[in-house]
């Protein structure tokens, strides 16, 4: 039997009919020495910035840091692809001695003159806050020589967590809002916040809202140009998905032009339908918006129906385990495998907080195990536990999977097809059950036995 | 829209773009995994061990487990040394690995922990349980790259572990025992390289190991330490075989350096067995040291390797290559290449050390005398050579297919990291198999652009 760290027995409960709420320990660094499947500051805000296309994007620091973030994202352009590039100053030792200030003002004017791009993200790694490279000064002479803005991002690894770095990005976003022009933005208008355009999603949704008859200004970050950006000050409002990420900079827009925020998810028909009412709702002005907000999601529900109990009659009674980096993806995911007839038996998060724990007890059933900053070994302990038939989570978890003989969803960077939206509801429903329906998994050792079916292996 | 490349080429000093190497610490883990029931483990902040792990992930599509000082901003004013001690007793007390391997990261040889002093302190206060084991390998992220991370750690498993119990060279031809240090390879290719020996009869120690821990068949279990891995044991009955077998400069011959220096193993340099010529050369060693015969079916292997080179000299001849990779895979196959009458034409790698280059021209002398070689460059260069003077075929990682899709020029995948295909995973490079293999995907790439693009009349049947 796999135990448990003692630090970590408090960031795990399995979930009592009728007990109060308890209290998970979370939002604490993860024990040095554990496996933990978390990332840091300079993660977050790569993740964070890394969509906005027409900008340009340097890590400044050793190779490293630019290398395992080279196009991974799977966020989608519709113009510029020049985010998909690795820019970096590669530091080398005498860098690291005598400084790297010159090499990224020379970088930074080489590449500007070459790609001119609308702005220029310079990222701080690790190395940067140890050898006192002083960035802002950096930034700030290269944007006046170039007329650009060239906005620093301290993003060094080791000063906290992932959440930091997601807020090292908004802050960092900040400084481009409110420096456009928005005298022609009409009076029905939002911006997208914590949308990052994985596999094409923020199109749907910016789909859903211009048939609603909303203006969408900036979508943040996913498919993102700088212009746009600089204008979302124009907005009545901001929708903030992922609300990790994006909070910070919807609170930022409340405080400094009164913009008001609301926390959405466009995944599972609920919560879509949830989040364009609550944009509909915002204007009342307009009566008409509210109309076509109720035939959009008549129309779309519709339309997605068959095909949804198609897929629910065959994944009835499944069972499955969901870890992913922000809870607030858990609660949607939860209620659309309840949808699709599914039980959640293990959820879990990288960076959720308390009230996100509370939150989940709350919706959960009765055994369902929460967790707070997993690793492997837990992980398969509690799959195997719960014998479940699907995992939903990202790279490091999918092998995992696999390996026990469970089928994987990813929900993560590395979806292949939107799942976000009405449209996503059904390709969710679709990747699930091919997954869980393959027959790879008849083969497996678990179910083989189950299924008498004989493989010639010598005896365990 | 991809091509953000330009033709001019203008010089540049402060820039890396679309880089051809990585940094230390991910080949200091991966060297690591290739050691029994080792948990590696990264002193420095939490990203580098999730980026090292899901980069590694990502190639092999199997679970990597290391572990992470997780350091703060507190470490890194006041030093490492509490996160190393808290994290050296959580991983043995939970995890229970035999052997913990520390990699450095920037981040904590910035600020100077000693990481000798803190595993003899660990020790000391009995933190490292009796028969575990700590090695270390400083790996700044910022000096060399991804394959000086996998060389340093190699050297320190011979550091820390190999010992000379003094056995007389009598002794030593007696027991015909050789060590192979097989270089960054894929853990298919390490399983072929045992295949070889083991078919040749010879006794030897092969490490690092990582098959058997990152090419692992689906039984229905996890295990954070699986089965495969080189022993404690080996790597310290490693200083007593009778000669070290080292497969590329870069990777492998520090190590055996380092055996030969502590224990007296003279060590044989060898390019990676990569193609025709340089697996012969690796048979021959393997002949000569181990003091045994080539089987049949080994020269059987040969000679299908060749019949098939023979069949498809004519479609190899004068075809111009591209090749970008580690400098160890690229001067192999660059050694291939020649054998197949191509041109390679552009051969890079994102690594620095001048033996490359030397090596490089050497293999190139005659047939390509003006080809563009170049150590400590990346593949936007890359992409700026290729478009003054295109070629017929891309050889490189899964990066090189930026280049591949903006200039229409047919790729074959080959080197760390492969992000994007599976072959790498099961079907070796190394070895006559390898070659045959590497053939087929090289001329089945050229074949598939002609058959896609020629005009009907020119559209055959048979090739």
């Amino acid at each position: 039997m796999i135990e448990l760290l003692p630090d970590r027995e408090k960031q795990v409960l399995r979930k009592r009919a009728e007990a109060p709420v308890a209290e998970i320990a979370c939002n604490k660094a993860s024990a040095a020495g554990s496996v933990s499947q978390r990332a840091c500051v300079f993660c977050g805000s790569r993740v964070v910035l890394y969509p906005v296309a027409d900008a340009l994007h340097v890590v400044h620091g050793p190779i490293g840091c630019a290398a395992y973030t080279w196009d991974i994202r799977g966020s989608l352009s519709s113009g510029p692809q020049l985010y998909r590039h690795s820019f970096s100053t590669d530091l080398q030792e005498m860098d690291v001695i005598y400084g790297g200030e010159k090499k990224l003002e020379a970088a930074l004017l080489e590449l500007i003159a070459h790609h001119r791009p609308k702005a220029a993200f310079i990222y701080s790694t690790c190395i940067v806050g140890l050898i006192g490279d002083d960035v802002s000064a950096v930034c700030r002479r290269v944007s006046e020589k170039t007329g650009i803005p060239v906005l620093g991002v301290h993003s060094e690894g080791f000063k906290g967590t992932k959440k930091d770095g997601y807020k090292a990005a908004c802050e960092a976003l900040s400084k481009l809002v409110g420096t456009g022009d928005t005298r022609d933005i009409g009076p029905y208008a939002i911006n997208i916040l914590g949308e990052f355009n994985l596999a094409g999603e923020a199109w749907i949704i910016r789909d859903y809202y211009r048939r609603m008859g909303l203006d969408v200004v900036a979508t943040l970050t996913g498919d993102a140009r700088i212009e746009d950006i600089r204008r979302a000050h124009g907005a009545k409002l901001n929708l903030v998905q992922c609300s990790g990420s994006m909070t910070n900079l919807a609170k930022m827009m409340e405080r400094d032009y009164g913009i008001p925020y609301k926390r959405v998810s466009y995944f599972g028909i609920e919560d879509v339908s949830a989040a364009l009412y609550e944009a509909a709702k915002f204007f009342p002005q307009d009566p008409g918006i509210l109309e076509r907000t109720q035939d959009l999601v008549r129309q779309e529900v519709a339309a997605i129906h068959p095909q949804l109990q198609h897929f629910k009659r065959k994944l009835v009674g499944k069972r499955a385990a969901i870890y992913v980096g922000g809870s607030f993806k858990a609660f949607s995911l939860i209620r659309i495998l309840r949808l699709l007839g599914m039980e959640t038996s293990v959820v879990g998060s990288q960076t959720g907080d308390a009230d996100d724990y509370r939150q989940l007890q709350e919706i959960c059933d009765p055994g369902t195990i929460i967790v707070d900053d997993s690793n492997p070994l837990e992980l398969a302990k509690f799959c195997l536990e719960k014998d479940v038939d699907l995992f939903i989570g990202g790279v490091k978890e999918r092998p995992i999977a696999y390996k026990l003989g469970i089928g994987f969803c990813d929900h993560n960077h590395e979806r292949k097809e939107p799942l976000a939206g009405f449209v996503g509801m059904v390709n969710f429903a679709k990747e699930v059950y091919a997954s869980v329906a393959s027959p790879v998994w008849q083969f497996a050792p678990r179910r083989a036995r189950r299924a008498n079916i004989s493989t010639p292996l010598p005896p365990a | 829209m991809l091509d953000g490349t330009t033709a001019t080429i203008k010089p540049r000093e402060a820039l890396r773009i679309n880089p051809a190497k990585t940094c230390q610490p991910i080949g200091a883990m991966y060297a690591a995994l290739g050691l029994h029931g080792c948990m590696p483990h990264s002193h420095g902040s939490q990203g580098c061990c999730a980026y090292h792990r899901s980069h590694l992930t990502r190639h092999f599509k199997e679970p990597v487990v290391a572990t992470s000082s997780s350091f703060t901003e507190g470490a890194s004013v006041f030093g490492g040394l509490a996160n190393m001690t808290q994290a050296l007793n959580n991983i043995f007390t939970i995890y229970n690995p035999e052997v913990v391997a520390v990699h450095t990261t920037c981040l904590s040889e910035v600020i100077g922990d000693d990481i000798p002093m803190m595993i003899k302190k660990a020790t000391e206060e009995g933190i490292i349980p009796n028969g575990k084991v700590v090695i270390h390998a400083n790996t700044p992220s910022f000096v060399g790259s991804h394959v000086t991370g996998f060389a340093n750690m190699v050297t320190a498993m011979v550091k820390y572990l190999s010992e000379s119990t003094g056995l007389t060279q009598t002794q030593k031809e007696a027991n015909r025992r050789l060590n192979i240090i097989p270089g960054f390879i894929d853990p298919s290719d390490m399983r072929e390289l045992k295949r070889i020996a083991e078919g040749m009869g010879v006794g030897f120690i092969l490490f690092p190991d990582t098959s058997g821990v990152l090419d692992l068949p689906q039984d229905g279990h996890y295990r954070m330490f699986p089965g495969g891995g080189a022993t404690v044991e080996q790597i310290k009955a490693a200083g007593d075989s009778l000669a070290t077998l080292a497969l590329g400069h870069f990777t492998s011959r520090p190590a055996a350096e380092e055996l030969d220096e502590k224990c007296g193993v003279p060590a044989a340099l060898l390019d990676l067995p990569i193609g025709l010529t340089n697996t012969d050369r690796f048979i021959h060693a393997l002949r000569n040291y181990g003091g045994v015969d080539v089987p049949a079916t080994l020269g059987e292997e040969r000679g299908r390797l060749l019949d098939a080179m023979s069949d498809l000299h004519q479609y190899f001849h004068g075809k111009r290559v591209a090749v970008s990779g580690d400098p160890d895979h690229v001067i192999a196959l660059t050694q291939f290449l020649v054998d197949l009458d191509m041109q390679p034409a552009f051969v890079i790698t994102g690594s620095m050390g001048n033996h490359f280059e030397t090596r490089i021209r050497e293999i190139l002398a005659e047939q390509v005398p003006d080809a563009v070689v170049e150590q400590n460059t990346d593949l936007f260069a890359l992409h700026q050579w290729i478009k003054n003077k295109p070629v017929d075929v891309i050889i490189g990682n899964t990066y090189s297919k930026y280049i591949s899709r903006v200039e229409n020029i047919p790729f074959v995948r080959f080197g760390f990291p492969t992000l994007d295909r599976m072959g790498h995973r099961y079907f070796p490079s190394v070895g006559y198999m390898g070659a045959l293999r590497l053939m087929e995907k090289i001329n089945d790439a050229l074949l598939d652009k002609h058959e896609r693009e020629c005009a009907d009349e020119y559209f055959e049947l048979v090739h």
